[in-house]
């Protein structure tokens, strides 16, 4: 497993809180820049109205980055993000993926997506479900096995790969939408809440989970949450989206060191990381009056 | 074993009980023969009429099957191009639902007279235009059921429309396809009767039905009745069953094996 992983990358990823994406981007970060997305905008017309969902947003992410998208409701963070995927086209702007257009870089699968819902297929068993992506591509039977196998040993599931997915947990069944967005093994994970559904026991385990598998594969993670806790926890960087019009207000390097586990959630820079996330959300209009007041409260919602 | 004739225990007592209580109770009351034979009349004129009786079911079942296969394979075909191309779906779907409101074995005496009274193909294309609606309905909202979020994933992957439909389209369109099959079992076997109704060769239920209530022979009309039922619930058993080989992984066949 691990014999396939470029070395780079790979080490990006354990090291963590690397200062990523510094203005500029030099020669050698041009081809460690896996996503850069430029002026990108998005209008949405209902009817008659039109309504600006994204304004102006500029971002980059560098190879082995683990970045959170998060914002209030309807800020257009899951928009971004589908962009990022031509899911979606931007009304204006432009996104690179892995160096090249957003719609090239989706035909050469260089990413994998991972939903709120599983999205798995009823009528596949967990294996034959993460093998769906090699079957578009035309692997061959035996490679396909041998491959799912791998990744189903990633996420801990070798054991239920003979069940259907409505026998499984939620947590499991998202274990297994993972490991089918890395079984083509690309370079850029998209993430759009996918533990959003998920109890908060089985979301921090989650979470653990999702730090292991990216250490070990050293993929770069763009994660969309509106989770402060999970967004402090996982990050390398978390950026800050305002509400409609959505634009990136903020961008907070979260320098907490890895591996993170439990502890880590109990350590004073983790409490102050939430704080800094929840006030930087909360945004300037907010700040004069409430500012004291939004401190104390962000406290005192951390102690339960 | 024992826990399914529990199961079915109670279905069996009341079949056997209410056999019994109509032979009771035409003895009884002394109902007219010609009105409401006996059982015991009726398996009579299965005993008299075995060579007939078996003759026409099996032609009728013939027509009936032959039909179903051909407004199926009508039926599947419209749906796969009306849904590849919205286009055509959007200007066919209306007129395909209204012609499934129209009774369409009203036009059971043209068919006959299109494809030759006496010939079988008259009674098919009775039951394949029958069965070709709900077939062309059904799995045309099955093919297009498939949620958005699956083919939104097919879309990150970059897969063909062909990749779609057969990997999402068809298996998502399988619940409908099933339930079409069901109403269109149901729908054939009423199809050929009727057809054979309006003439045709004496050896099929439905002229067996019409020429013995017509000298009055109603043990015998019964015993063709009973035939075509029998013959009805056995091709909708046969695509349940089917249905159960098929798609163990839906919710109804799931729900049925667990209860």
């Amino acid at each position: 497993m691990s014999a396939r992983l470029p070395a780079d990358v790979g080490s990006v990823g354990v090291s963590g809180a690397s200062p990523v994406a510094s203005a500029g981007s030099s020669a050698s970060g041009a081809d460690r820049q896996i996503v850069a997305v430029r002026g990108v905008q998005k209008r949405f017309s209902i009817g008659g109205d039109t309504t600006l969902a994204l304004e102006e947003v500029d971002l980059r992410v560098e190879a082995g980055e683990f970045v959170s998208l998060i914002g209030p409701s309807g800020c257009g963070k899951s928009t971004l993000l589908r962009i990022i995927g031509d899911l979606t086209a931007p009304s204006a702007g432009s996104v690179e993926v892995n160096g090249k257009p957003a719609h090239r870089a989706r035909h050469d699968r260089d990413y994998g997506i991972v939903f709120q819902a599983p999205v798995l297929f009823d009528w596949r068993t967990i294996d034959s479900n993460v093998q769906l992506p090699l079957e578009i591509v035309g692997t061959p039977r035996r490679e396909r096995a041998q491959r799912a196998s791998e990744m189903l040993a990633l996420v801990e599931l070798s054991d239920f790969r003979r069940h259907h997915p409505w026998q499984l947990s939620g947590g499991m069944q998202q274990r297994a939408a993972i490991a089918r967005a890395l079984v083509l093994e690309p370079r850029l994970l998209l993430m759009d809440e996918p533990f959003g559904a998920l109890d908060e026991m089985t979301r921090e385990r989650m979470n653990d989970e999702l730090l292991r598998i990216w250490e070990r594969t050293g993929t770069t993670v763009i994660f969309v949450t509106h989770s402060i806790p999970e967004a402090v926890f996982l990050s390398s960087r978390v950026v800050i989206m305002s509400p409609r019009p959505g634009r990136i207000t903020r961008i907070i390097p979260i320098d907490l060191p890895r591996p993170r586990d439990d502890a880590t959630r109990e350590t004073p820079r983790y409490f102050e990381l939430v704080t800094e996330v929840r006030e930087a959300l909360r945004g300037g209009e907010l700040r004069q009056p409430a500012q004291g007041k939004a401190a104390d409260e962000a406290a005192g919602r951390l102690g339960t | 074993m024992r826990r399914r004739l529990a199961y079915y225990l109670p279905t069996i007592v009341v079949f056997v009980g209410g056999i019994l209580l109509w032979e009771l109770l035409v003895r009884a009351l002394n109902i007219e023969r010609f009105l409401l034979p006996r059982p015991t009349d009726i398996i009579g004129a299965f005993g008299d009429n075995w060579e007939l009786l078996r003759n026409a079911g099996i032609n009728t079942l013939v027509e009936a099957v032959g039909g179903f296969a051909i407004g199926l394979t009508a039926g599947l075909a419209a749906a796969l191009a009306t849904s590849r191309f919205a286009v055509a779906r959007s200007a066919l779907l209306p007129f395909a639902i209204a012609a499934n409101a129209v009774p369409i074995v009203a036009f059971a005496p043209i068919m006959n007279n299109w494809f030759g009274v006496t010939s079988p193909l008259s009674k098919m294309m009775i039951v394949a235009v029958l069965v070709f609606f709900p077939v062309m309905i059904n799995v045309v909202r099955g093919l297009v059921s498939a949620d958005a979020a699956t083919l939104e994933l097919m879309r990150s992957y970059a897969a063909s429309e062909l990749q779609i439909l057969r990997r999402v389209r068809i298996p998502a369109a399988l619940p409908y396809f099933f339930t079409a099959l069901k109403v269109g079992a149901t729908l054939s076997l009423i199809g050929a009767i009727v057809g054979e109704y309006f003439g045709g060769a004496s050896e099929a239920l439905g002229r067996v039905i019409v020429e013995s209530a017509a000298f009055l022979r109603f043990s015998t009309a019964w015993a063709a009745i009973i035939i075509a039922a029998a013959l009805g619930i056995a091709f909708y058993l046969l695509i349940t069953a089917l249905e159960r080989v098929a798609m163990p992984w839906h919710a109804s066949v799931r729900g049925a094996r667990e209860g």
